[in-house]
């Protein structure tokens, strides 16, 4: 086992929370900007998690405070794999993982919001789940591998020939960073329909833990946005921030304009858009490697 | 050689002796014992096989004891054809199903005239094992035996459940029995004639079992998974006729080895696979599996899920080498890929427990009929793991669903939401059945996988679409039956334990199989599947699965075994303040009713999405059995037409 490995592993334990932060601060910002209004300031998701932390944790049953942390331990681990230049299929499934353990999490509160949350939810990750497959595919038909490591070592930015697979993961971005249209089971913000949804029994520490969770996830699925546009070249790194951040912006304002849809219509829009773009770009690669080129 | 004689004989014997004891107790104990002795048996011929395949390189042939002459097997098959034949029409006749008739008469007879005239080829093995063989007479021997013992303690209290049902459990575990024989039989033939005479047997078997309760339902199930085989049988047929005449040939081994490149190959593989879909419930044979879900839990869980199903897909995985690249192996794709898909929405609006597995079976026997249709060693191994798995983790689920509806009385999916409160032992078993089937690091997942590589490789666009979609469809119906048993209710109190010792027993050692191979996969690749696929591909087949993969896998499996025991850790050294869920009313303390807002106390019910107007049997299960036909037919034509013209 080669020990250098261990390097961005600890890189990406240590400082993901400093990323996500900035990129949760980012988000409350542009938002109240967008809506005319003050807003938090910049630090204030840090605040937020500090104080849930402090909190006494109020919980409906111990299962679900395992399920919670198994949630935040699989998610870390994924993002370990990524990070590490591992197969990226197997971070994906890992990630799949995790989330059943937050899905169980809020079936196991046995509450009606809780319940209608966990629903919704495994209907988001049906809707994605093909998306983030056919991104895996779309690395591998162009790098010729699925391990990071080997993704990273191209000469040309994968963004070249995956444009179509590139759209329909920003695409199921929505609902994997929980922005409206698309955030059907819970939602950043204050409440919805139903109040909290899927983290609606889930309190004090305990949504401290989960919070925390979500942070890494966050910083890994920008990760994936940049790693597009990663080369050989380390000015490319640059490139790829940038290009996550331009997407990031996107998705608050995205997040700011449109109203929620009906379940039905998210499944629909969201597979339509990943046959059509992630399936078309498939496609066109597979028909480009069989003439050859 | 001899010990596959007395596997063979015993399993019979066995059959028998229980067909004529009327007495619950003694019979039990025949059948406990009688299982545990066949397991032991099947265990010793496995070790002495493999063994023996080592030393020989590649598989083991027998030309037929050579001590009796061939001719008096053939007779013997040849009177039970006869016999099957009878026992079919006198049962349809009483049950005016005559087309059943026709079928067998159109499936039987060419081969009784090929035997009758002397235009039947016997050249090579009649039986050959190789380490798929032995593969399969694990599954079969250790999956069999252990429903077989399971089937004591079922059939006592589903009995005791079903006083309208004739009670002649007698007759229901000779059946087992004998049926495992035949599946013996079936996995070491070699010859055509005689695969195909215990390939009838297991059908007819299947028949009887489903008409078991003599219900006007079972009886017409009954009748449509008979004559969905037999349509089945018939393609066996012509594929046998073809060979012989074109090639001179009855072997299967010869059609793999000699036929890759003889003119025409396409036409038997086209009537082999044409076999195969009916027998493992392809789409548009489909309908018929559903309706077996009618018969008593172990012929569900032993015949329509873990073991004759499989013989279609055995027979694929073994052509397989002859599927590269041509149109039997877009056929055979097109059907499986689709019938995945298909099959895993439907199964979404389900909320019968058996059905849903039905479902899933159907589901998983496509994925593993496209693998074998690629041709490719990569994707033919992902059929192999795919086939393990997937028996012994829906063995297990069967087991534990006819286990809860014999203690609960209900096998509906609802009614299992708390199981976990209320059979904590059944709702841990079931987690690992369900996780087995579809998440990382178990299993299927693993096999999926590598199913999804070897499709990429091969170019076939249309099936990673098919693979990626219904994976997801996949997640969802599993994963809400999850959170279904994953539903913690206060103020419930736990189940008394009506469930039989040798049920316990049989469940958990299905589970440990599962958790075994889980952690042993790459060792049984390396072991049995790859040499086998490196003998009948011609190429040498490395590793599947990189090593690193599997060292992140292990780790992941064992930090989910470690999550209990952190939990406990974190529960014991905490202090929190626990509380009811909330209702938006007052929660009234038992997590079923609420205070509503005149101050009435009303109960509340959670269900599960089914989404019924979308994905329900009246919307699609039509549309796809259509689409399915329509593929089937033009493809059987394009297929058949291009290799005559």
């Amino acid at each position: 086992m080669n020990y250098m490995i261990l390097i961005p592993i600890a890189i990406y334990i240590i400082f993901t929370p400093i990323v996500g932060f900035f990129l949760e601060g980012y988000d409350r910002v542009v938002s109240s900007r967008l809506q005319r209004r003050q807003g938090p300031p910049f630090l204030q998701p840090v605040y937020d998690l500090i104080k849930l932390f402090e909190k006494q944790a109020i919980v409906v049953n111990n299962l679900e405070t395992a399920l919670v942390l198994g949630f935040t331990i699989f998610t870390i681990f994924s993002g370990c794999i990524f990070f590490a230049g591992g197969d990226i299929l197997l971070v994906f499934f890992a990630f799949s993982l995790a989330d059943m353990f937050l899905v169980l999490a809020a079936s196991s509160a046995n509450s009606p919001y809780s319940s209608l949350g966990s629903q919704r939810e495994f209907v988001q990750m049906m809707a994605y789940e093909p998306m983030t497959l056919l991104t895996a595919i779309g690395f591998y038909m162009v790098c010729g591998s699925f391990n990071v490591s080997d993704i990273i070592n191209q000469d040309v930015p994968a963004i070249i020939r995956t444009p179509g697979v590139f759209l329909g993961y920003c695409f199921i971005l929505i609902i994997k960073l929980r922005k409206s249209p698309f955030d059907l089971s819970t939602s950043h913000h204050a409440h919805q329909e139903m109040v909290k949804g899927l983290t609606q029994d889930i309190a004090g520490n305990v949504l401290g833990i989960l919070e925390l969770g979500e942070i890494y996830e966050e910083v890994f699925l920008m990760a994936i946005v940049a790693l597009f546009f990663v080369t050989k070249n380390p000015m490319s790194y640059v490139v790829g921030i940038v290009a996550a951040l331009v997407v990031f912006f996107i998705m608050i304002v995205i997040d700011n304009v449109f109203p929620r849809v009906k379940w039905s219509n998210m499944l629909w829009i969201t597979w339509g858009v990943t046959l059509s773009l992630a399936g078309s770009n498939f496609l066109i690669l597979t028909m480009l490697k069989m003439a050859g080129i | 050689m001899p010990i596959l004689f007395v596997l063979f004989i015993f399993t019979l014997l066995i059959s028998i002796s229980v067909s004529f004891t009327r007495n619950d107790k003694t019979r039990e104990t025949i059948v406990s014992a009688g299982s545990i002795i066949m397991m032991l048996l099947d265990v010793g011929f496995c070790a002495w096989a493999f063994m023996q395949i080592n030393a020989a390189g590649g598989s083991i042939e027998f030309l037929m004891p050579e001590t009796l002459p061939v001719e008096i097997f053939n007779y013997v098959i040849i009177v039970g054809e006869i016999f099957l034949f009878v026992l079919i029409s006198v049962l349809s006749i009483r049950h005016d199903k005559y087309h059943c008739i026709i079928l067998s008469f159109m499936g039987t007879a060419p081969v009784l005239w090929m035997d009758a005239t002397g235009h039947s080829v016997e050249s090579g093995a009649m039986l050959r094992i190789d380490t798929l063989s032995v593969l399969m007479f694990m599954v079969v021997g250790l999956v069999g035996g252990l429903i077989c013992i399971y089937s004591n303690g079922y059939m006592h209290d589903y009995h005791h459940h079903h006083l309208d049902v004739e009670k002649r459990p007698w007759f229901f575990q000779s059946m087992l029995f004998l049926f495992l024989a035949a599946m013996f039989g079936l996995i070491s033939a070699d010859n055509l004639a005689w695969m195909f005479f215990f390939w009838e047997i297991t059908s007819t078997i299947s028949f009887l079992l489903i008409g078991y309760t003599k219900s006007e339902e079972a009886v017409n199930n009954s009748f449509r998974a008979l004559w969905m085989n037999l349509l089945g049988g018939c393609g066996f047929t012509v594929a046998i006729l073809y060979s012989a005449f074109m090639y001179g040939s009855g072997n299967l081994t010869d059609l793999i080895y000699k036929g890759a490149w003889a003119p025409g190959i396409v036409i038997p593989v086209v009537c082999l696979s044409f076999a195969a879909f009916t027998k493992s419930a392809q789409m548009p044979f489909s309908r018929w599996l559903l309706g077996a879900m009618v018969a008593p839990t172990p012929s569900s869980a032993l015949l329509h899920s873990a073991t004759m199903v499989k013989a279609g897909v055995y027979l694929l995985i073994r052509i397989s080498p002859l599927m590269t690249e041509n149109l039997a192996g877009v056929m055979v794709t097109t059907i499986g890929g689709f019938t995945f898909f298909a099959a895993s929405l439907l199964a979404i609006s389900q909320s019968d427990g058996k059905k849903v597995l039905a479902y899933s079976t159907i589901s998983n026997l496509g994925l593993i009929t496209a693998c074998s249709g690629v041709g490719q060693p990569a994707a033919t191994w992902a059929a192999v793991m795919l086939l393990l798995f997937h028996a012994v983790s829906k063995s297990l689920m069967f087991l534990c669903v006819g286990a809860v509806e014999n203690a609960t009385g209900s096998r509906d999916i609802e009614d299992m939401h708390g199981l976990i409160v209320k059979m904590p032992k059944m709702a841990f078993i079931m987690t690992v059945g369900i996780c087995g089937m579809f998440l990382a690091p178990f299993g299927m997942l693993v096999a999926k996988w590598a199913a999804l590589k070897a499709y990429i490789d091969s170019n076939n666009v249309l099936l990673v679409i098919f693979l990626v979609f219904g994976s997801a469809t996949t997640m969802f119906y599993w994963g809400k039956w999850l959170g279904k048993l994953f539903a913690v209710l206060h103020q419930s109190e736990t189940l008394r334990d009506i469930v039989h010792k040798s049920e316990w027993y049989v469940m958990y050692v299905l589970t440990g199989l599962i958790i075994i191979l889980c952690t042993t996969f790459p060792l049984i690749g390396q072991i049995f599947v790859q040499p086998m696929l490196s003998v009948e591909f011609g190429v040498t087949v490395g590793q599947i699965i990189s090593d690193s993969d599997v060292r992140v896998m292990l780790m992941m499996l064992i930090m989910i075994a470690l999550m209990p025991i952190l939990a406990i850790f974190l529960i014991y050294n905490r202090k929190e303040k626990m509380t009811m869920s909330y209702m938006a009313g007052a929660n009234a303390g038992d997590d079923r009713h609420f205070v509503d807002a005149f101050g009435g106390i009303r109960p509340s019910y959670l269900s599960n999405w089914y989404m019924d107007s979308y994905f329900g049997e009246k919307r699609i299960l039509f549309p796809s059995l259509c689409i399915a036909a329509g593929f089937v037919i033009v493809l059987m034509i394009l297929a058949i037409g291009g290799a005559i013209g």
